[in-house]
């Protein structure tokens, strides 16, 4: 029961922060500074470990499409099957899962040692609103930067897979064909499926995990504990979401 | 604006008429725990209140009800007519609130930390936040740590810093937590000195909390003593040191009795 009225209370205050923090989308002109610091933070530190992830993630589809096709003499579909994946599902949810223990680890750990250290007590006797100073220009940032790194992580992932079918000698096939049933079946639909879904995962990552810096009280261990708990929360809102959001865009264009 | 509008100069703020404070009836419980029990007093425009009382009796909670931080659970905190708890209060009247550990911006520069308000606020151009950030640095010796970063600095200058900061929002209502708890004596004095000279020179109305007796009896206009969670006594520093009430005059010259010591009191 408490559990159920902490969910409660979590979900509340999440709202109440998107609201606040849209409604100063406004101050962004003024705000640039901050807005570019994050659009470095977010895109480009998490730029180089989603480009070595993104590659593995095509080298493995490739290779175990390649293991199980071979028999059916398929191997000319690889293509097709690493570029679908990656950018239907696995770009935009390695991005995001990427984003919540890279970028979402660290905005709550710093928004929680502000709030335990009595920073954001200080900014609200200043009237500064802390979701105008702290999460807007975040929210803003990963906006920009999530199609971003997504597109990244689908180009690198579809290399990495024309790397392994050329090179592994019981797929041997080669980039020209790889290629070629790649652009064949991944149509420009299937990417602005995976760019949505990343945007709103990479959304809903740093918004949970402002939130629960925000409202995180008593002392250091604290600090800790959510960190903790934004980075499950978000993991478990990418998994969730990612399914019920599959569901919406199949229907809203079917193949 | 969605700010107390402060003056336009640091010289005009005497100008700025200094607001009083009263609370009324404030009572505040966090769960069972009742930390304020019914707590009344005023303090005049222009005057430097000092309240003292033990570690835990609620001082910190009742500044934090003054600035809006916190809502009483019943009673409340009036500011010049402005209920203390509804947040356009704070565009009317500009409070400044220096935090017991300071609670400066860690990832900002001192300059940075003062400069900060003024430049959310756009008060002015850069180069007149530059005016108003070294003058404030100046009125409190702090001039060669603008570079600096909190951590960098000792506590004394943390709690000038955390003054200076309070300055620039050039407030007419300025509430000190503990500003001289872990000083030295010398830097306890100048801080002391520093809460007089200011109320002095731009009439703002000061709350310091404190259990620095040298400060209240040197540089209070009135003390309030609050024990528990209630006032047991209002008054200027002659009639405070005159009390007989055991209370206040253990609580101001606590005796040693090593052989009779207080805790072992409690056992029994
Ligand atoms: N947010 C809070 N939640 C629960 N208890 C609190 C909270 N803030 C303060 N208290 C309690 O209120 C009492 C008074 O605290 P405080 O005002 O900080 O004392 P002091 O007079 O030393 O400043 C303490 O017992 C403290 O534990
Ligand atoms: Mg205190």
């Amino acid at each position: 029961m408490k559990q159920l009225r902490n969910i409660c209370d979590g979900v509340g205050s999440v709202l109440a922060l998107l609201v606040r923090s849209v409604g100063y989308a406004g101050t962004l002109p003024l705000q640039l500074g901050r807005f570019i610091e994050q659009c470095y933070l977010i895109g480009y530190t998490t730029l180089p470990i989603v480009a070595i992830l993104s590659f593995f993630i095509g080298s493995v589809l490739a290779l175990q499409a390649g293991y199980s096709m071979q028999d059916f003499g398929a191997k000319s579909f690889i293509g097709s099957l690493v570029g679908l994946s990656m950018a239907r599902e696995l770009g935009p949810m390695m991005v995001s899962i990427l984003l919540a223990g890279r970028v979402g680890s660290a905005i709550t750990a710093e928004l929680a040692s502000m709030k335990v250290y009595q920073e954001i007590d200080a900014l609200e006797t200043m009237n500064i609103p802390p979701a105008r100073m702290l999460v807007m220009p975040r929210l803003a940032a990963v906006i920009v930067m999530m199609p971003v790194l997504t597109i990244i992580a689908n180009l690198v992932g579809w290399f990495g897979g024309a790397f392994v079918s050329s090179h592994v000698k019981f797929i041997d096939i080669d980039s020209s064909t790889y290629f070629g049933a790649l652009r064949h079946y991944t149509k420009f639909k299937d990417v602005a499926n995976g760019l949505i879904k990343a945007e709103v995962f990479g959304f809903v990552v740093v918004l949970v995990c402002c939130s629960i810096g925000l409202r995180t009280r008593g002392g250091p261990r604290e600090i800790g504990a959510s960190v903790t708990r934004a980075v499950v929360t978000s993991l478990i809102m990418i998994l969730v979401l990612d399914y019920f959001l599959t569901q919406v865009l199949l229907l809203i264009s079917p193949s | 604006m969605p700010f107390c509008s402060p003056p336009a100069h640091p010289d005009a703020s005497q100008e700025v008429p200094a607001v009083g404070v009263k609370v009324e009836n404030l009572v505040k419980n966090f769960g069972s725990l009742s930390v304020l029990k019914n707590v009344s007093f005023e303090v005049k425009p222009g005057e430097i209140f000092v309240l003292m009382g033990p570690s835990g009796s609620g001082k910190s909670v009742l500044l934090r009800h003054v600035v809006g931080l916190e809502r009483a659970t019943s009673g409340r905190v009036m500011i010049e007519g402005h209920d203390a708890a509804v947040e356009e209060t704070r565009q009317h009247v500009c409070i400044g609130l220096v935090f017991q550990a300071g609670a400066l911006f860690n990832s900002l520069s001192v300059y940075d930390n003062l400069a900060l308000y003024l430049r959310e606020h756009r008060v002015g151009s850069e180069a007149e936040i530059k005016t108003k950030v070294l003058h404030a640095l100046k009125i409190l010796s702090l001039e060669n740590t603008a570079k600096k970063f909190p951590s960098d600095l000792s506590g004394g200058m943390k709690k000038r810093v955390a003054i200076a900061r309070s300055l620039v929002m050039e407030p007419q209502l300025l509430l000190y937590d503990e500003p001289t708890s872990e000083l030295d004596p010398v830097m306890a004095a100048t801080i002391s000195e520093i809460i007089a000279s200011l109320r002095d020179q731009y009439r703002v109305t000061s709350i310091v909390v404190s259990h620095d007796r040298d400060l209240a009896l040197n540089i209070a206009d009135r003390i309030g003593l609050l024990m528990n969670g209630e006032l047991i006594m209002v008054g200027t520093p002659a009639e405070l040191k005159a009390s007989q009430d055991p209370r206040i005059v253990d609580f101001l010259h606590p005796k040693f009795d090593l052989h009779n010591p207080r805790f072992k009191k409690l056992e029994t």
